[in-house]
């Protein structure tokens, strides 16, 4: 009798892991359709191209590489340490600070031996969540489905000296002992050069750009106050990373800031404030810009897409690219940013998509993109 | 029980004074004011003790006199420019005050705005001197301070200005060389030296050329200067935008050693435009490879 206890907690102990490798992966059934475990045996056959590519994108969500290699059909041009690298990232990019969240996959053409899917991939990062849509090819190989990964293109640097001579400015500030009025340096001068508010679904959007006016480096940030019509603020933002903070002599970048859950019926003013402060910067990295085109994708969102280029001899380890839509009258009526995962290597370029509004789509004429750059061990 | 024994010494006191111990006093402060530093008398009548309180700017003391004899300012007492107090309680308190002015001339302080300026702009740039004491008092009395502003050897300016208030300050336009603006502000044999960067306006006539290479466009501007003949200074961006018909490409380049250049990445025909800040520059054409 005085087993009983024990052995019964033993047994539900047992249950439980059972139960809970078993249905890994299958809460929070919105994000995801993960299958698969930890444990040999315990993952869904792959009898189906939704299972073997749940069983694939489970595995690598937990970093499970052996299996997750193992679910890539030998057709596949790509060796396992590329496929790795293709999840984990390198030369730290955005995609080595990201970890897998969850993800989503729907069937676009099944055939008995090949399947189209398309995968929503969710990713944690440092600089928010981040969604990738992927294509997967799939192929029947005997009677378990198996996923054709595509070649992982790895941008080849040759060994070369690259040399930087662009100029780079550097900050000295007087000490309290200076004799007053002796070592004044005065606040880099911008200027807004255009504004324009609108709704958005998400609510009321102050967007524009910012030229820096001087001839030294600015950090600017652009602030925006909503005032009702009795004069009170209703809400006051900034324009965070909707923007190039580092702003050369005479560049221009455009600016957003969002006003969630308010819309601009209420709204009778906008006051602008833009902040600029010295800042030690350097002209080094030049990042083109190549191949700009608006086009829909595949689901019929209109794209901004691109390759940037880097044309220094430093790796950007995670460029963001904020972009400027204008209408036919030339004024800003949308502005999207958006990160590059992978890093940009020396002399070699990277793709990037800008999504725009499908309201907003048939209006944009023209677009300005500029590109920030954040590089491990620098400013 | 400190209240009652304050009650007790004012009731004392009265009875001392009822009795002939005390004597009436009067004091005389410095008829014409004080400069800052000098030491200073104040005559006083009468006998007895009596107790003498000095409030200033920059003092505030109590001290045991003699009536019938004068009190002595130290020179530390009157370092402070600005209004005094003088009282002296002995049965009774009369007070009077007196004003110590500051000293001559010791340093004079500058500030010029702004610390860089483009060239050219009117009214761009001011400045203003302040002579003080050497207890750093802002003299207040008239003085004439001698502005004068020069670039290299050139004189662009003189100019003598009277304090008012004890300031005195001058607005000028910018000159038409970039280059340090050396301003000198003077009084007597005292100078305040202060610099302004006078840098490059917007760029004037920016001009592009193109040409097609191996790998692409290869497009650079003109030495790009401004509308005074000053180069625009390195590290300027000048953005290049590349339209052909399979899209844009644009970089951001900045100057260097006085022309900004970039490449471009296009194989058909293209149509390179650049711009720095809100000025626009001239359109190329640049046919396809062949």
């Amino acid at each position: 009798m005085k087993f009983v206890l024990p052995i019964t907690l033993v047994v539900l102990t047992v249950a439980l892991m059972v139960a809970g490798l078993v249905w890994t992966g299958h809460a929070g059934g919105t994000v995801g359709i993960a299958a698969g475990s930890a444990m040999y045996g315990l993952t869904p056959k792959a009898d189906t191209p939704e299972h073997a590519l749940a069983n694939l994108l489970a595995d690598a969500q937990r970093r499970n590489w052996d299996r997750a290699y193992a679910d890539v059909s030998k057709t596949s041009d790509v060796d396992e340490s590329s496929f790795i690298q293709d999840w984990i990232g390198s030369n730290g990019g955005l995609r080595s600070f990201s970890s897998l969240e969850g993800f989503d996959s729907r069937p676009m053409h099944i055939t008995n031996d090949e399947a189209q899917m398309r995968v929503r991939l969710h990713w944690t990062t440092p600089v928010g969540p981040i969604e990738d849509v992927r294509d997967f090819h799939l192929i029947k190989e005997g009677d378990v489905w198996k996923t054709v990964w595509p070649k992982v293109q790895v941008p080849s640097v040759p060994a070369q000296l690259v040399p930087v001579t662009y100029l780079r400015w550097d900050l000295v500030t007087g000490g309290a002992a200076d004799e007053w009025g002796s070592k004044n340096v005065d606040a880099p001068h911008v200027r807004i050069i255009s504004m324009n508010a609108v709704d958005s679904a998400e609510g009321a959007v102050v967007m524009g750009e910012v030229v820096n006016e001087d001839t030294i480096p600015a950090f600017v940030n652009v602030n925006a106050t909503l005032v009702d019509g009795a004069g009170n603020g209703i809400d006051q933002e900034n324009s965070f990373d909707k923007i190039a903070h580092v702003l050369l002599p005479k560049q221009v970048t455009p600016y957003r800031i969002d006003f969630p859950s308010i819309s601009l019926k209420s709204v009778k003013n906008v006051h602008m404030d833009v902040k600029a402060t010295l800042v030690p910067a350097s002209a080094d990295p030049v990042i083109g810009v190549m191949n700009q085109k608006v086009e829909s994708d595949a689901q019929g969102k209109s794209i901004l897409h691109g390759d940037l280029l880097n044309e220094s001899g430093q790796t950007v380890n995670i460029p963001h690219v904020v972009a400027s839509f204008y209408d036919n009258n030339g004024k800003v009526v949308w502005v999207a940013d958006g990160y590059v995962d992978r890093a940009l290597l020396p002399q070699s370029s990277e793709p990037f998509a800008v999504e725009i509004p499908h309201s907003l789509a048939g209006k944009v004429q023209n677009f300005h993109i500029v590109v920030n750059q954040y590089s491990l061990g620098r400013s | 029980m400190q209240r009652l024994l304050q009650v007790c010494s004012r009731v004392s006191l009265g009875v001392a004074c009822l009795v002939g111990l005390c004597h009436a006093q009067d004091f005389q402060v410095p008829a014409a004011a004080v400069s800052a530093g000098d030491e200073a008398d104040i005559s006083t009548t009468g006998s007895g003790k009596a107790t003498f309180y000095l409030i200033g700017p920059g003092v505030s003391r109590k001290s045991e006199v003699n009536l019938g004899e004068s009190i002595r300012l130290q020179a530390q007492d009157t370092r402070t420019a600005g209004e005094y107090l003088a009282s002296v309680c002995s049965s009774s308190c009369r007070s009077a005050g007196f004003y110590v002015n500051a000293a001559k001339p010791a340093s004079l302080t500058s500030l010029v705005h702004p610390s860089r300026v483009p060239v050219a702009q009117p009214d761009a740039v001011s400045g203003v001197a302040l002579p003080f004491d050497q207890f750093h008092n802002l003299v207040l009395h008239p003085l004439t301070v001698n502005f004068q502003l020069s670039a290299g050897n050139a004189l662009l300016l003189s100019r003598s200005v009277p304090t008012q208030n004890g300031a005195a300050w001058f607005r000028a336009l910018s000159g038409k060389s970039a280059g340090l603006l050396q301003v000198t502000a003077a009084v007597d044999d005292l100078s305040a030296r202060r610099a302004v960067q006078q840098v490059a306006s917007d760029p004037c006539n920016l001009r592009i050329t193109g040409q097609r290479t191996k790998v692409g466009i290869s497009v650079q501007t003109e030495p790009v200067r401004d509308c005074a003949g000053n180069s625009v200074p390195d590290g300027t961006i000048v953005t290049f935008t590349a339209t052909t018909a399979n899209g844009k490409s644009s970089v951001d380049a900045p100057i260097k050693r006085g022309v900004a250049q970039a490449q471009m990445l296009a194989s058909g025909a293209a149509s390179i435009s650049a711009a720095s800040g809100v000025v626009m520059g001239n359109e190329v054409r640049v046919g396809a490879q062949p």
